[in-house]
């Protein structure tokens, strides 16, 4: 169960010459747990009421807490900077379009209507932010509950689903993302997808709700195995927070039910 | 036939520090090498089992593309650089580029713009194109112009693993330096 989740962050960042002041407050979770709301304190009163506010997220941990699995220095590099540019593009890219009144969600359902900044980056931003909220210092282990049967139910063990995962990783070539999702029927299926796209999206070719997520962009792991991805892929499992994935199937079967 | 890893003109610390020996001992002793392993494991048994690499290119699609076009990708990348070189290119080329970019800085510029803005993992490519004007494309992954009918001059990898170890997330500053390694008579000697 989400419980409200009261945030109070101060974040004042420069781009372009400008300053925006967002201050994201006390926001409720709900199903569709990725939908920020925001004050905003920037100079265009107009848009203010229409306007969701997208939220730069906090790590949830420090840049050193996923060692030795992902090194500190790839974590601060791939945060602030790769994640960082991702979210002022991102911002850039649905400037005064009507993305902005949108959640993110609404966004993916129709992102082959709009130009391909908007589909790289506001997959870079959502994706990212999912995948800090899939890993944790001294996660690991197993999935527990209700999430744990599911996953023995659709592929006969845990270690045939962290097989599945670990190849759609494995064998998706250039640039992308591996992905544990519920479909629109209630079953976890496993996907990768290119580039910076997601289950999403509606273009993505198997869609659904995501719960777990893995970045294998070469920049996910390089500065520390560099051409061994796959050693990259194994170290992950010693940081998936399964709490949180489990609170992601948890919310994805509500909202399956409220449909 | 056995596709091998071709031999570099140069030592792998000699294009420091533009590239440097670490990331040519990964790129070019681990990347490259792995795509040539895997094609020799993919092709026995197929009709490509005594095809040239071009043909391969040209005539196959999935993994025996992917790794049939990285090994050319890569070959033709690695070759386009000696130490000391860089500067701007001379004779017939240099015709050809101020002719179709208006001058070498513009060309530059359209170049670096199309690696740079390369989405993901790819190349960015100066190219002849089918009127025998010069042309800048870009592929995704393993996209190779060959595949295309195009004549392909000069390529830029911007795969992350291409500079990540020396430059991290900033692909352009490898950009910018790529062009002290180019050595223009090997791209003439391809017109
Ligand atoms: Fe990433
Ligand atoms: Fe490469």
């Amino acid at each position: 169960m989400n419980k409200i989740k009261k945030i109070t962050a101060l974040i004042i960042f420069g781009f372009l010459g400008l300053q925006y002041t967002f201050i994201a407050q006390a926001q409720e979770s709900q199903k569709d747990n990725t939908k920020i709301q925001t004050n905003n304190n920037s100079k265009n009163k107009t848009t203010m009421n229409k306007a969701i506010k997208f939220e730069f997220q906090a790590l949830p941990y420090s840049y050193d807490a996923l060692e030795p699995y992902i090194d500190k220095l790839t974590v601060e590099i791939h945060y602030s900077k790769h994640y960082k540019a991702y979210y002022n593009n991102f911002l850039i890219a649905i400037k005064d379009t009507e993305m902005e009144s949108m959640n993110i969600k609404e966004i993916f359902r129709n992102i082959s209507k709009y130009p391909m900044a908007a589909r790289n980056n506001s997959g870079g931003y959502f994706n990212h932010t999912f995948y800090w909220e899939s890993m944790k210092a001294k996660g690991g282990g197993l999935p527990t509950g209700k999430l744990s049967k599911a996953i023995i139910k659709t592929f006969n063990s845990f270690d045939e689903f962290k097989k599945q995962f670990s190849d759609a990783g494995k064998t998706r070539f250039g640039s992308g993302w591996a992905w544990l999702s519920l479909d629109d029927k209630g079953n976890l299926f496993v996907c990768s997808t290119p580039n910076q796209d997601n289950p999403l999206m509606d273009i993505a070719e198997k869609k659904g709700n995501p719960l777990l997520t893995m970045d294998v962009w070469e920049h996910a792991y390089y500065l520390k195995y560099q051409n061994k991805r796959a050693d990259y892929i194994d170290a992950f499992w010693n940081v998936v927070n399964w709490d949180e994935v489990a609170k992601r199937y948890e919310n994805a079967l509500k909202s399956l039910s409220t449909k | 036939m056995k596709f091998e890893l071709p031999k570099l003109p140069y030592d792998l610390n000699q294009l420091e520090p533009v590239i440097t020996a670490k990331t040519f001992e990964f790129h070019y002793g681990k990347h490259h090498q792995a795509y040539v392993n895997n094609l020799n494991n993919l092709v026995p048994g197929t009709k490509f089992e005594n095809a040239t690499l071009e043909t391969i290119i040209k005539e196959s699609d999935g993994g025996i593309f992917n790794n049939a076009a990285q090994i050319w990708n890569h070959t033709f990348y690695f070759m386009s650089f000696a130490p000391n070189a860089g500067g701007e290119p001379k004779g017939k080329l240099a015709e050809l580029i101020t002719r179709d970019f208006g001058s070498f800085a513009e060309f530059k510029d359209k170049f670096a713009k199309a690696a740079t803005t390369l989405f993901g993992s790819g190349w960015a490519w100066l190219v002849i194109n089918k009127e025998g004007k010069l042309e800048i494309t870009q592929e995704s992954n393993a996209g190779c112009p060959l595949k295309h009918g195009l004549k392909p001059l000069l390529t830029i990898d911007v795969w992350e693993h291409a500079y990540y170890i020396d430059y991290q997330n900033r692909r352009p500053d490898y950009i910018a330096a790529f062009w002290n390694i180019v050595d223009w008579k090997v791209i003439e000697e391809r017109l």
